[in-house]
């Protein structure tokens, strides 16, 4: 079956603005705010989300990127095994509100791992988690704050999130076969 | 020291492709041993390298260990003198979380005439999964790795190989100069006796550089003379004429002098060698601006290289060390997961 698109273009764009401004209303602003996007396609997310942050706020949030390689529960069992990279955590989470951003959330593995690493860099005063795609098969007690849109799958499904800075388009698709990259 | 970062990418900045579109089989590591590194190909070695960057990144943090490895065993076996290898592969191991038991010729069985295969054996028997063993005679490792399971890093073998000191110099050359293909790389000394010379050359061939080995007639191997030449990439020149050599230099490395090739006659005299192989000042001078100076250590300081060049601006020494704990990081990394799988 060839991948369903769920979603395109200005309305991916108009998702992330809403997430943007959930996340500083939650806040109560973006002060004391980090965006710690998880690689590798939370990296670009986190980015987005700064942006639009800066766009009706004024002000932008710092933005990380975190690998969670060294932290995963299945680093015996991945293969191929993903490459470790660094990680680029800005100076100063102690005492801030992190917030995860991940592309899709599916088992809760990612954000488990995620946040055992944060930790190694100092301590938040808050860690949120942000998420693009919420699919659903949860393994552990995690949840999001902030949820891009939410969509039952089947564990043989995939769901992708393409965005323009890695991809070329913004766009989520629905995929059948399992995710090779088993990340989320 | 010089000390230029690697440029980091931002998350702002556009990132390279590397989703599930872009099916790029990554390198992996399937090597149960490292015993040298002439059996590497160009992809392992950067995939070496490239988790050798997320290593340093790790040590950089508040927190600088990772508990990656626990459940791990490290076992380091050294029948020879090390404080920097076995201090580096320790402090490795223990930062990716694994259990380290350090274990010297003296003060084991060993002292007792123990066999090397029944010792690495016992080792295997006691629950070691990653046996790091140093040794005077050439192919220890080998014979080591042949006989045990677990899985063998060689720290240095005889004058045969010293494939994580190769590897942690092609770190810090990179960090420095970027890439390394077409790169001219000058080792200077005794490259008859140098375990590091013959794993840095091999290395350094596979990733494309252009080496130069240097040094008296006497320490320079006859059976080097006759590997491919020196056009092009990958292609090695052996010469007794050290200002040659280090004219467009981008790398000088020096090797250690160890005093008792002169009771074997392979030295006329340490003066005679200081006046004609020394690095100093003023030879560098012919290399190329910003080239860099290294040293495996322990330096002798005055003899093989100059006092004011160990400790200059383009020495890199210290920096060696420093990543020789982020690239055996990487290694016990690589080999403890590709056990694991």
């Amino acid at each position: 079956m060839s991948p369903v698109e769920l979603q395109r273009g200005q309305e991916v764009a108009r998702t992330i603005r809403r997430l943007a401004h959930e996340i500083v209303e939650s806040n109560g602003g973006a002060e004391d705010l980090v965006l710690v996007g998880l690689l590798t396609r939370g990296a670009p997310l986190a980015g987005r989300l700064a942006s639009a942050i800066e766009a009706f706020e004024g002000e932008c949030p710092p933005v990380g990127r975190l690998d969670v390689g060294l932290y995963r529960d299945d680093v015996a069992h991945r293969d191929p095994p993903a490459p470790v990279r660094p990680s680029d955590i800005p100076l100063g989470v102690d005492g801030a509100t992190v917030v995860l951003v991940d592309d899709v959330l599916y088992t809760g593995r990612t954000i488990r791992a995620a946040m055992d690493a944060i930790m190694d860099f100092g301590r938040p005063a808050r860690v949120r988690l942000a998420v693009m795609v919420d699919r659903g098969h949860r393994e552990l007690p995690i949840r999001p704050d902030f949820v891009g849109r939410n969509i039952p799958t089947a564990p043989s499904q995939t769901v992708e999130v393409r965005l323009a800075e890695t991809d070329g388009e913004d766009a989520i698709y629905l995929m059948e076969g399992a995710d090779s990259h088993g990340e989320h | 020291m010089v000390s230029i970062e690697p440029a980091a990418p931002t998350a702002t900045e556009p990132e390279e492709q590397q989703g599930p579109a872009v099916t790029e089989d990554p390198a992996v590591w399937a090597r149960k041993d490292l015993l040298d590194t002439d059996t590497l190909s160009a992809e392992e070695i950067d995939l070496v390298l490239e988790t050798a960057d997320a290593m340093a990144e790790v040590r950089e943090r508040p927190v600088g260990r990772v508990a990656t490895l626990r459940g791990t065993t490290v076992v380091t076996l050294f029948y020879e003198n090390s404080t920097r290898t076995r201090a580096s592969f320790e402090i490795a191991a223990k930062a990716m979380g694994a259990d380290v038991i350090n274990l010297a010729a003296s003060g084991s069985s060993v002292g007792k005439g123990e066999s090397l295969v029944d010792t690495v054996r016992t080792i295997e028997a006691v629950g070691a999964d990653v046996v790091v063993m140093r040794h005077p005679n050439s192919g220890a490792a080998a014979l080591a790795a042949r006989h045990t399971s677990a899985s063998v890093v060689n720290g240095g073998d005889g004058s045969h190989a010293h494939p994580t000191q190769a590897l942690l110099d092609l770190y810090t050359m990179r960090r420095h100069v970027g890439e390394i293909e077409g790169r001219k790389v000058v080792i200077v000394g005794d490259i008859l006796h140098s375990r590091v010379a013959r794993s840095n050359l091999w290395a350094l061939q596979a990733a494309g550089a252009q080496v130069t080995l240097c040094g008296p007639a006497t320490l320079l191997p006859q059976s080097l003379r006759s590997l491919p030449g020196y056009e092009g990439p990958g292609g090695c020149e052996v010469t007794t004429d050290l200002e040659g050599a280090l004219t467009g230099a981008d790398v000088v490395m020096a090797l250690r002098i160890q005093r008792e090739r002169q009771d074997q006659g392979l030295l006329p005299s340490l003066r005679e060698y200081i006046r004609q192989y020394q690095i100093t000042e003023e030879r560098l001078a012919r290399a190329n601006a910003g080239a860099l100076v290294m040293h495996p250590g322990p330096m002798n300081e005055g003899v093989e290289i100059a006092p004011e060049v160990a400790h200059g601006l383009r020495s890199v020494v210290e920096e060696q060390v420093t990543n020789g704990v982020a690239v055996r990081m990487a290694i016990l990394y690589l080999m403890a997961t590709a056990r694991r799988r």
